[in-house]
């Protein structure tokens, strides 16, 4: 694998990760600023829509970053040693 | 409950705990003093924090008081409300990590202007990287030395100003001998007491509940009504609502002093091991602080904690009062006070970076400085920085210095973040473009924070705002992101385009 592919590949990864935290924090806020009331609904007496979902927003940042944080350590940190390994030639 | 609170009253244990934590600090700073012999020791200590000690120590960093009173204050007096801003102050971390982190590593020294200006023109990007890194560091400053300030009056009986000395000489002893070795050091062992005594509150509340939140918050919505589970009046129209949710996401990767400290760590891999600590740390606290929130609003009572402060900032101490008596509200207000000091010292390590490393050494010097002239400097630059933040300190005394930490955040992502994206992810962006989007971006966060709501009306008391927002971020920070990308393709910079290839295979590879 060449540094262009690599480094194409890692960008993928993060805009990938990145946009479903996006997504996921900004459809937090803006069901907290189109439908308060929804938010406000009784899923068992003393959870409210609102906190589970705001509860999985904060289980979703640790799960992406689980999940890129193995995949680095894994996938990109070897390719890294390839590409180093093979010298400025193999670039 | 019904007893007045000994907040505010002089409380020798809080006095005891915060000499030992004083004590304690300044001794790793000795040791640290003695390790701190070249720029690299002062800025980076040494590049040798392992991965994990970086995330307790970014978690130290960056947990500041706003978040820990600041929050379970909220929560305490709005409930639902408090949580979008905890939500959003931890989203912005897997930004970082995506993002962010690792080339930042991989690319820089000492400060992220010395990734923005890798293959551009030094001159006109440090300047202008510096002249954003100081406006972000100072208005943060503002916020915490003001607050520091309020707080210690408020728990120990000290007057304002004796409080603002001794945080700003305790904060200069850690910086000027113990460089960022001490200060790293310092905010792991300040991270470890928040979390602890954070974790020692929350099992405390929930064992009042049979360790289930639930019944806590069905015991809160019981007293005060099912809005406190519901979204209340934090967030009135959906713009307001995108706006400070782009802030407090953004503005984390752009904060200075928490990429600083991206290079204290040996390599790449480091670095994203330390953001998944940090991330780990932070949510952990922020799921505490909303415990602690509904406990004080249960167990000690709305009026209660309006009658100390007004804002709910004591939330926190005061149900450490409720739960253990003198002893653990001592105990968590010397936390408090470990908090700012922590805080403030990587606030003007960084600050002193920008003005040493970016003004001087690279601008002034043309990057050629003898290396004793380098810590000379940094050195000098702490002590200014440690004089200003006592300055603006008294300045801004009785100033409502809450948006002063939004504004902060506004300014990170506005002037900083969309310039340091680019420049790692962007082959075409140039000179012009850099400069132009960290001008902008700053500027315009400054100036429409200005005619904003919160300073026209709240503290001008002026009847309306030119301005509808009261954070500027949706506007500014698209508008840096816009001038960036139009300077850039106005005009090219063919050099800085050819430099690309050695940036991407050194910010993949690292050195080699």
């Amino acid at each position: 694998m060449t540094l262009g592919v690599l480094s194409r590949q890692r960008w993928r990864i993060a805009v990938a990760l990145s946009a479903v935290m996006i997504v996921v924090y900004f459809g937090f806020v803006l069901l907290v600023a189109f439908d308060k009331p929804l938010l406000g609904t009784l899923l068992v007496p003393g959870l409210s829509l609102g906190v589970l979902l705001g509860a999985l927003v904060i289980v979703t940042a640790w799960v992406l970053t689980w999940h890129y944080v193995r995949w680095a350590n894994a996938h990109l940190d070897r390719r890294i040693k390839e590409i180093r390994a093979a010298g400025p030639a193999g670039s | 409950m019904g007893s007045a609170s000994r907040i505010g009253a002089p409380n020798s244990t809080a006095i005891g705990f915060f000499i030992a934590f004083v004590a304690l600090t300044l001794a790793i700073t000795w040791w640290a003093a003695r390790r701190t012999r070249s720029t690299e020791e002062f800025f980076a200590a040494g590049r040798r924090i392992s991965g994990r000690q970086n995330g307790f120590a970014l978690a130290g960093d960056y947990m500041s008081a706003a978040s820990f009173l600041g929050i379970a204050g909220l929560v305490s007096t709005s409930g639902f409300d408090g949580l979008i801003y905890s939500t959003g102050w931890l989203v912005g971390w897997p930004v970082v990590l995506f993002l962010i982190a690792e080339p930042l590593r991989n690319l820089g020294r000492y400060t992220f202007t010395d990734v923005v200006s890798f293959r551009l023109r030094q001159r006109p990007v440090r300047i202008a990287a510096a002249i954003g890194t100081l406006a972000v560091v100072s208005l943060y400053l503002i916020a915490q030395m003001v607050g520091a300030g309020n707080l210690i009056k408020l728990m120990f009986g000290l007057s304002y100003e004796t409080a603002i000395v001794v945080v700003g000489a305790v904060m200069l002893a850690y910086v000027l001998f113990g460089g960022m070795i001490a200060t790293t050091w310092v905010q792991i062992v300040k991270a470890a007491l928040l979390l602890g005594g954070a974790s020692l509150l929350a099992v405390l509340v929930l064992s009042q509940f049979g360790f289930n939140p639930l019944r806590l918050f069905a015991a809160a919505a019981d007293r005060y009504g099912g809005g406190v589970l519901a979204p209340g009046k934090l967030i009135s129209s959906p713009w307001e609502a995108v706006s400070l949710g782009l802030a407090l996401m953004f503005g984390t990767a752009g904060l200075p002093h928490i990429l600083m400290r991206f290079y204290t760590v040996p390599d790449a891999r480091a670095a994203r091991q330390s953001v998944f600590w940090a991330t780990g740390l932070i949510g952990c606290f922020y799921l505490l602080t909303f415990v602690l929130g509904f406990g004080a609003m249960v167990l000690v009572g709305h009026d209660a904690i309006v009658a100390v402060d007004k804002g709910g900032n004591m939330a926190a101490p005061l149900l450490a009062e409720v739960l253990g008596g003198k002893a653990l509200l001592g105990f968590i207000a010397a936390v408090a006070f470990a908090t700012i000091l922590a805080v403030v010292a990587g606030l003007t390590l960084s600050g002193a970076a920008a003005l040493s490393h970016d003004l001087w050494v690279s601008v002034v010097r043309k990057g050629s400085a003898p290396h004793d002239e380098q810590l000379k400097v940094a050195r000098i630059a702490s002590v200014v920085l440690g004089i200003v933040a006592v300055l603006l300190g008294l300045l801004f005394k009785g100033q409502n210095v809450a948006f002063m930490v939004g504004l902060a955040f506004a300014l990170a992502a506005s002037g900083t973040f969309p310039a340091l994206l680019l420049s790692i992810y962007w082959p075409g962006f140039t000179t012009a473009g850099a400069v132009a989007a960290i001008v902008s971006g700053t500027f315009t966060a400054a100036v429409l924070i200005f005619f904003s709501p919160t300073v026209q009306i709240d503290i001008l008391h002026h009847e309306h705002a030119w301005f509808p927002l009261k954070n500027p971020a949706l506007v500014s920070m698209p508008l840096a992101f816009a001038v960036a990308i139009i300077v850039s393709l106005l005009a090219p910079e063919a050099e800085a385009r050819a430099g690309y290839a050695a940036k991407e295979r050194r910010m993949i590879l690292g050195e080699t």
